[in-house]
């Protein structure tokens, strides 16, 4: 199973430490050396982008400037695994370097699995979709 | 959380540290097969105390210290046992100093263990399930029953494989055997079988009832991959790891939602998930640059020539006929000439491959091939020999192994009866 693991922290993210960097790289390395890490990234602030919305039927490109949300994705990582206890756990041990490698910094990591067709849910999509 | 549920994730968290555990501790103990039965200890302690202490900080230590405990037990039997014998024994000094601690073994560069532990496992004096058997277990960290009820056997079978497989190697001092650098490509090509074996077991399961047949896939994938870490000058590593992403990319379109099988030709593209298909492509322009041109980087080949058709029709089949071509060159194979008398079908004309797909019909090796008649009918067809191509069709539905197949075969020369002219 394919999982998106999306960090997202409320601070204003600040650099992380060297000491933070180090042992992510560390555990990155491994887990690409394992096989199971395909694709990993991090995310500049949105004010480097632009948002694109859709509201009372009409499209808008909005460049700034933004008001900061509250919660921003600061980086992504997508994972070949075999279950979710597996995504789990490797969150887990992302964060717990957080914890010990930048203190105070507070945030969220969410595990997503991709939508795959004819698995579980979206397969039954998929056959009514036909039907 | 359930029983059920702390089990699954203590079973995660183990997954993933398991083969450094494993690497570890043969480090230590000069003995792989011994190193993993440790480290099935360590996940039985795990069980034992986590579901009440709950997860550790840090499970990967915590495994280590544990597996490392039983280890020190291990050495010091071994030397009570050798001295009440009156042999030589070891000097424990010496032992202790050998010991990982737990934190510099996890942070150690684990690549030649790694590769030792593969090469254990994939030994070419075992045989091919035994093998099988012993890497998804040792390297994969699947359970004697997950690997039973993946290749469709009684666990006792696996169990037995997996005993048999260790006595061996221990009784033939292969227990910690590193292989030389210059042993590599040759002992490789055990390793790089066993691998595709896993994973065309998963491929070729028809339906994904059973999820760990599917499952192997990913196994087969993820040990793919490491292989091309650890072994990165290898191009038949890169070129088998790209076989099988580029072959996975096409999973989700190779059913259709009753679960009957889609032929390539009529997959909806759109459905070939374009990050494995990079990621194929990747592995098989690095083994290109490594000079590859062996068994798995020109399969590799062809079914790259598939994955950057965007549609059915834009496939290179001239260069797919070329590519088979190349490959019966190294490997002859009638069965590989079958393929290249399609492709040059596709690229030449049904009269061309027809000329290829004749001089095969008294190949030995294909006597009960229900596809040689198959194909054979189906050029006779294009070429407007109809009668021909029905009694090729009736001959093909009488070998055919399942009665899905024997049905197609059956349809096709009645269509073929049909188009003759009355």
């Amino acid at each position: 199973m394919r999982f998106m693991s999306i960090v997202t922290s409320s601070h204003p993210p600040g650099p992380p430490t060297p000491q933070l960097l180090e042992a992510v790289h560390k555990l990155a390395d491994r887990e690409i050396k394992a096989g199971r890490m395909l694709d990993s990234g991090g995310l500049m602030p949105v004010s480097t982008g632009a948002q694109v919305r859709i509201a009372d039927g009409k499209v808008s490109v909005i460049d700034g400037p933004f008001v900061e949300s509250k919660e921003m994705i600061g980086g992504y990582a997508i994972f070949e695994l075999r279950d979710k206890e597996e995504a789990v756990a490797l969150a887990v041990e992302f964060m717990q370097l957080h914890k010990e490698h930048m203190p105070g910094w507070e945030g969220t990591c969410e595990v997503r699995a991709y939508a795959m067709p004819h698995w579980d849910g979206v397969c039954e999509v998929d056959a009514r979709a036909r039907a | 959380m359930t029983a059920a549920e702390i089990n699954r994730t203590i079973l995660a968290v183990w997954r993933i540290e398991q083969p450094r555990l494993v690497t570890g501790l043969s480090r230590l103990l000069r003995d792989v097969p011994l190193a993993e039965d440790l480290s099935q200890e360590a996940l039985v302690a795990a069980l034992e105390h986590w579901p009440a202490s709950g997860l550790p900080e840090k499970p990967g230590a915590w495994l280590m210290a544990v597996a490392k405990r039983r280890a020190l037990d291990h050495l010091r039997r071994r030397r009570m046992l050798a001295e009440k014998h009156d042999v030589i024994a070891r000097d424990m000094a010496q032992e202790q100093q050998a010991m990982p601690d737990p934190d510099s073994a996890l942070d150690d560069d684990i690549g030649d263990e790694l590769l030792r532990l593969i090469f254990t496992a994939c030994h070419p004096l075992l045989s091919r399930e035994a093998r099988a058997a012993l890497a998804l277990r040792m390297i994969c960290g699947l359970t004697t029953e997950e690997i039973a009820r993946a290749f469709l056997v009684p666990e006792a079978t696996v169990a037995q494989r997996i005993v048999r497989a260790k006595r061996t190697l221990s009784v033939s001092g292969l227990a910690y055997e590193t292989p030389r650098r210059d042993q590599l490509s040759e002992r490789l090509g055990s390793v790089l079988e066993v691998v595709y074996l896993i994973f065309n077991e998963g491929y070729t399961a028809a339906r994904g009832e059973e999820w760990l047949r599917p499952q192997l896939c990913n196994e087969a994938l993820r040990m793919g991959r490491v292989l091309t870490q650890i072994a990165p000058q290898e191009g038949e590593a890169h070129g088998l790891l790209a076989l099988m992403e580029l072959n996975a990319s096409r999973t989700a379109s190779r059913t259709d939602a009753a679960g009957d099988p889609i032929l390539l030709m009529d997959q909806n593209r759109a459905r070939w998930d374009q990050l494995q298909i990079r990621r194929g492509m990747l592995a098989l322009s690095r083994a290109r640059e490594l000079g590859g041109g062996g068994f798995y980087v020109l399969q590799a080949a062809i079914v790259a020539c598939h994955a950057q058709a965007r549609k059915a029709e834009e496939t290179d089949w001239r260069r797919i006929a070329g590519l088979y071509a190349d490959l019966a060159g190294l490997v002859a194979s009638p069965v590989i000439e079958l393929n290249r008398a399609v492709a040059v079908a596709m690229a030449e004309g049904p009269g061309e491959g027809l000329a290829i797909v004749d001089r095969l019909t008294h190949e030995p090796a294909l006597k009960s091939y229900h596809l040689l008649p198959c194909v054979r009918g189906d050029l006779l067809q294009r070429l407007g020999r109809h009668e021909e191509a029905r009694a090729a069709f009736e001959a093909a539905a009488e070998l055919a192994g399942n009665q899905r197949e024997q049905l197609l075969m059956r349809r096709r020369a009645a269509e073929a009866g049909a188009a003759m002219p009355s």
